[in-house]
């Protein structure tokens, strides 16, 4: 089974990397609103069905993956 | 000076780059500098842990958030929840805070730009084993050199380490954008403190300052009075 996690600063935190990158594209000439960068880690794994892989991740996401502090995540499971 | 020389602990996580400073420093000072590699398990018979600055694993993930779980971290968590002196500067303040040994999170400075200059530094609280030495708002002058000093934590956290006085150094001016001009903070216990500064480049006004004497004296102070513990 594989999984995505999609990392993402939480909202109302300062994304001094999103800032840049929104500058950046503005001075191509796109038209963006607000641009937040955040972080994708692709796993394979190992487990019995959707609920355990899915609980597996989260762990991985409080004790590792993500600073919950600052960061949220989104899991997909393929 | 025949003052006993406490032994104090230098850890070094691949990517510590000032491991050497801070044993020299340490030195210096009137201490004995122990050597620690992250892999031991246990940590030898010291009066205290310094954590230098560096790259501990190349900064991967989050900074800090890799080295955190290298077997001498666990060893110091332990020695800091038995009421060890433990001191996290730069790189060591960062993986305090990913270890949860301290409060709130070091974040890529809001210019994007590692910073490398000296900085001016006003002392909030004295009452602690890492400032004793300095006098109440004495302002210290001490380089930084980071890409992500910029601490944060949420405004009732900070609400609550401002009222427990647990907020010791700030920024005159603010470098990287930390919350509440924050420099250095200690834990509630005040036995473990973090901060960006680097004391340990600044012990020999021949290279700038020797403000950072007065933190790493203090440190050494506070060691010589304090029984050796093992973990």
């Amino acid at each position: 089974m594989k999984a995505t996690v999609l990392v993402r600063p939480k909202p109302g935190i300062l994304d001094p990397q999103g800032e840049a990158v929104e500058s950046s594209l503005r001075q191509l000439g796109f038209s963006v609103g607000e641009a937040r960068v955040g972080r994708v880690v692709d796993l394979e794994l190992d487990a019995a069905d959707e609920t355990a892989a899915r609980a597996e991740v989260e762990r991985m996401c409080e004790q590792l993956l993500t600073n919950p502090l600052i960061e949220s995540y989104e899991i997909e499971l393929a | 000076m025949n003052e006993p020389r406490p032994r104090i602990a230098v850890v070094t996580f691949p990517g510590s780059n000032d491991d050497r400073d801070a044993l020299l420093a340490l030195e210096r000072l009137g201490a004995d500098g122990i050597a620690v590699w992250h892999g031991e398990e246990r940590l030898p018979e010291v009066a205290a842990v310094v954590l230098p600055g560096g790259f501990s694993y190349g900064d991967y993930l989050r900074c800090g958030a890799i080295a955190r779980f290298s077997p001498a971290m666990r060893a110091v968590s332990e020695f800091a929840a038995e009421g060890g002196l433990v001191l996290g500067i730069c790189n060591g303040f960062q993986i305090l805070c990913e270890g949860g040994l301290l409060p709130g999170t070091l974040r890529p400075n809001a210019s994007l730009s590692f910073i490398c200059r000296d900085v001016e530094l006003r002392v909030e609280r004295v009452d602690t084993p890492f400032t004793a030495l300095c006098s109440q708002g004495q302002r210290l002058t001490i380089p930084i050199k980071h890409g992500e000093g910029c601490w944060f934590a949420g405004e009732e956290l900070v609400g609550e380490l401002e009222s427990r006085g647990q907020i010791v150094l700030r920024y005159e001016e603010n470098p990287n954008g930390s919350v509440a001009d924050v420099a250095a903070i200690v834990n509630e216990h005040r036995n473990v403190m973090g901060l960006m500064p680097h004391p340990e480049h600044a012990v020999d006004p021949l290279i700038g300052s020797d403000d950072g004497a007065v933190i790493l004296g203090s440190l050494v102070a506070a060691a010589r009075g304090q029984a050796p513990a093992f973990v």
